[in-house]
């Protein structure tokens, strides 16, 4: 008896379920509809692939074409734009670790009223449309630019400097974009950060310098994690920002996908640069869930 | 302060200075703290001798935590000074003072293990490993914490919590060692038991501490000397047995442990004796000590309810005697508060020891007589 009523699904489960079929149909049916076509084959038909399951001749027969991924190895293109993405995205999070924990820190141990204006300052950009944002810098970085204009202006330089179009401008941009993400996760662990802590050390010897690195570092670490996620993961599929603000040179996996979906119309590479791309990012994404589930277990 | 037979704080003060000339290890001189406009701490003078533990004790807010953060150099004093052995220390920031602190929520470093917490402050001094690794050894010895040292701090007790807190303190041998609100972070039983634990360690290492407390019994248990702490102010200084039975004010006969405190005005002066009426006793209050000040003045007498002794008869004498009737009744176990109704309406606690088991001698609404002997009152200001 008491079996079979905890078998049956509890009210209190009931809530839990509309999360779980929001992600199923929203996350899950579009990720198996895109695996689905990554094994496919491309065709001159709207949708412009095979289906993979086919029945002829009374046998049911399901096609999966692993030439896709099989191109994806073969031909260089593909590689060296993963490997492009992931430096990009690895240095961007650097810098914007580097920028971000120091005003993240300023932020923290500013007093509440002005802790509130400069949060919203950080907060406030994002406001407006990050397109809208990201064509800010081009006429900021263009070679008649904002930024060219005064160093003429100031005689640092004769000629404009060339800026836009190259890897660059592209760091300047997804650094400014995604910086907000940085310092806000940074933000919110520095302020629980035990002020008792610092004196503690201070207090045992410790100049700021060895207080910082012995105890503040390794105190906002799931702080640095969770911002670096969050800068990482969108920047390696980002596609706007190289696009616009990149030279043709620039080479993200992002654009690959967006040239073979929309100039190639060859949507089953394209579904299979996605799933690859997917993939790689399991592993960061892993490594921090498991991080997480052991802080929360030494709380 | 008028008030003749108890030392004022001053003249103890002064005394002491004579005293422990040659061994006081901390001199505090007219030092003041003021955060705004508001005063912390207001022109306060301690000598705190080698070897001892002394117990700032007061109520919150009244300036005993800032005076001990002055101390560890988290605060600078905005007027006076506070030397080392003769040689002032303001200016010297909190980690080349060569004094520790331990905190009052412990501060351990959640990421370190117990030994690492412990070596925190011997890395600083760049020593050689061995070196660290033994002294970390004698510390978890003197702790008793030996079977813990790869822990971290989240997998200990409040009890361990604090012997780590209290070994990465010594881990330095500080010149002085501070104690903020030592057993404010452990139920009540553990403390009564830590507070006796934690004496013995400082002994043996022979460090001299100053501790912050607003528990009274944790200060008269732990420390050799009390500062009184009253808005910034140090009220009155001395042993835990001169603190209870010689108050030299309202403030602390009324602060530390229950009293009855009797308004009156003097009635008879003599050398070494003075009587003294109150409106809240029919009979006179007969103090067998002296006082100074002109004469018919206003003052009060303080009495400790163990003091107060109770019959059922009529005491024989002139003095120190009132009627009333037994209005309440607290049963403590080892002993019993009787809330006497005194015939003017004042209340007066008196305190008895339940020796014999099957004694009930006295119930609710008993007519009682309470006296008291001369030597028992204190004259206030």
């Amino acid at each position: 008896m008491l079996a079979i009523t905890q078998r049956l699904p509890q009210p209190r489960n009931w809530v839990t379920a509309i999360p779980f079929f929001w992600l199923l149909l929203f996350f899950m049916v579009p990720f198996a509809i895109v695996l689905q076509i990554s094994f496919a084959e491309s065709e001159i038909a709207i949708p412009p692939y095979s289906s993979i399951v086919s029945i002829e001749d009374e046998m049911l027969s399901f096609n999966l074409n692993l030439g896709n991924f099989l191109m994806l190895l073969e031909d260089d293109l593909y590689l060296v734009a993963y490997l492009s993405s992931l430096k990009i995205a690895l240095v961007s999070t650097l810098i914007c670790l580097l920028i971000g924990y120091p005003m993240a820190y300023a932020i923290a141990r500013a007093e509440p009223r002005v802790r509130n204006v400069l949060l919203m300052l950080v907060v406030l950009p994002s406001w407006t449309s990050f397109l809208i944002r990201v064509y800010a810098w081009i006429g900021i970085l263009k070679n008649n630019g904002l930024l060219n204009n005064l160093l003429i202006w100031l005689g640092v330089t004769d000629e404009p400097i060339h800026m836009l179009h190259s890897d660059i401008a592209v760091y300047v941009g997804i650094v400014y974009a995604y910086l907000p993400f940085m310092i806000l996760p940074l933000y919110a662990n520095l302020l629980k950060l035990d002020n008792s802590l610092l004196e503690a050390a201070a207090d045992l010897g410790a100049g700021s310098l060895r207080t910082f690195f012995s105890v503040t570092l390794p105190q906002t670490k799931a702080g640095i994690i969770a911002g670096a996620m969050l800068v990482f993961i969108p920047v390696v599929g980002e596609f706007v920002i190289p696009e616009l603000l990149g030279s043709p040179s620039t080479l993200m996996i992002g654009k690959v996908l967006w040239q073979e979906f929309f100039n190639n119309r060859d949507w089953p590479v394209a579904a299979a640069v996605a799933i690859v791309m997917l993939s790689l990012l399991l592993i960061p994404i892993t490594l921090f869930n498991r991080y997480q589930l052991k802080e929360m277990e030494a709380r | 302060m008028g008030v003749h037979g108890v030392t004022t704080a001053v003249l103890d003060f002064e005394a002491e200075l004579k005293a422990a000339a040659g061994k006081t290890l901390i001199s505090i001189q007219n030092v003041s703290k003021a955060f705004g406009e508001a005063v912390a701490v207001r022109d306060f003078c301690l000598n705190i001798e080698k070897g001892e533990i002394f117990a700032l004790l007061g109520g919150s807010g009244c300036g005993k935590s800032t005076l001990l953060r002055m101390l560890a150099g988290f605060e600078e004093p905005t007027s006076g000074a506070i030397l080392l052995e003769g040689e002032d220390v303001s200016g010297i920031t909190p980690h080349r003072r060569p004094f520790n602190m331990m905190f009052q929520s412990y501060a351990l470093f959640p990421h370190m293990t117990v030994a690492g917490n412990i070596a925190f402050g011997l890395k600083q001094e760049s020593l050689p490993k061995r070196e660290i690794e033994q002294r970390v050894d004698e510390l978890l010895a003197l702790v008793h914490m030996e079977p813990y040292r790869n822990r971290k701090p989240h997998q200990l007790s409040g009890g361990q919590r604090q012997r780590v807190a209290l070994a990465r303190s010594l881990a330095k041998r500080p010149q002085l060692l501070l104690l903020d609100e030592p057993m404010g972070a452990l139920d009540k039983k553990l403390r009564s038991q830590m507070q006796l634990e934690v004496v013995d360690i400082l002994k043996q290492v022979g460090v001299t501490c100053v501790m912050v407390t607003h528990d009274q019994e944790e200060a008269m248990t732990m420390a050799d000397r009390i500062g009184i702490m009253n808005q910034g102010e140090l009220v009155q200084v001395g042993t835990p047995h001169d603190i209870y039975e010689y108050p030299n004010s309202r403030y602390t006969a009324e602060f530390v442990g229950s009293v009855n405190l009797f308004e009156g005005r003097v009635e008879q002066e003599e050398p070494d004796a003075v009587l003294i009426r109150s409106p809240q006793l029919q009979q006179l209050i007969h103090v067998d000590h002296g006082i100074t000040g002109p004469g018919h003045q206003q003052v009060a007498v303080a009495l400790r309810p163990e003091k107060v002794l109770l019959s059922k008869v009529r005491p024989e004498k002139a003095y120190n005697w009132a009627a009333g009737t037994i209005a309440d009744i607290a049963y403590m176990g080892g002993h019993s508060v009787y809330h006497v109704q005194l015939d003017s309406g004042m209340r007066v606690l008196a305190v008895r020891s339940n020796i014999e088991r099957r004694e009930v001698r006295y119930r609710l609404h008993d007519p009682v007589f309470i006296q008291w002997n001369a030597d028992s009152g204190v004259v206030l200001e």
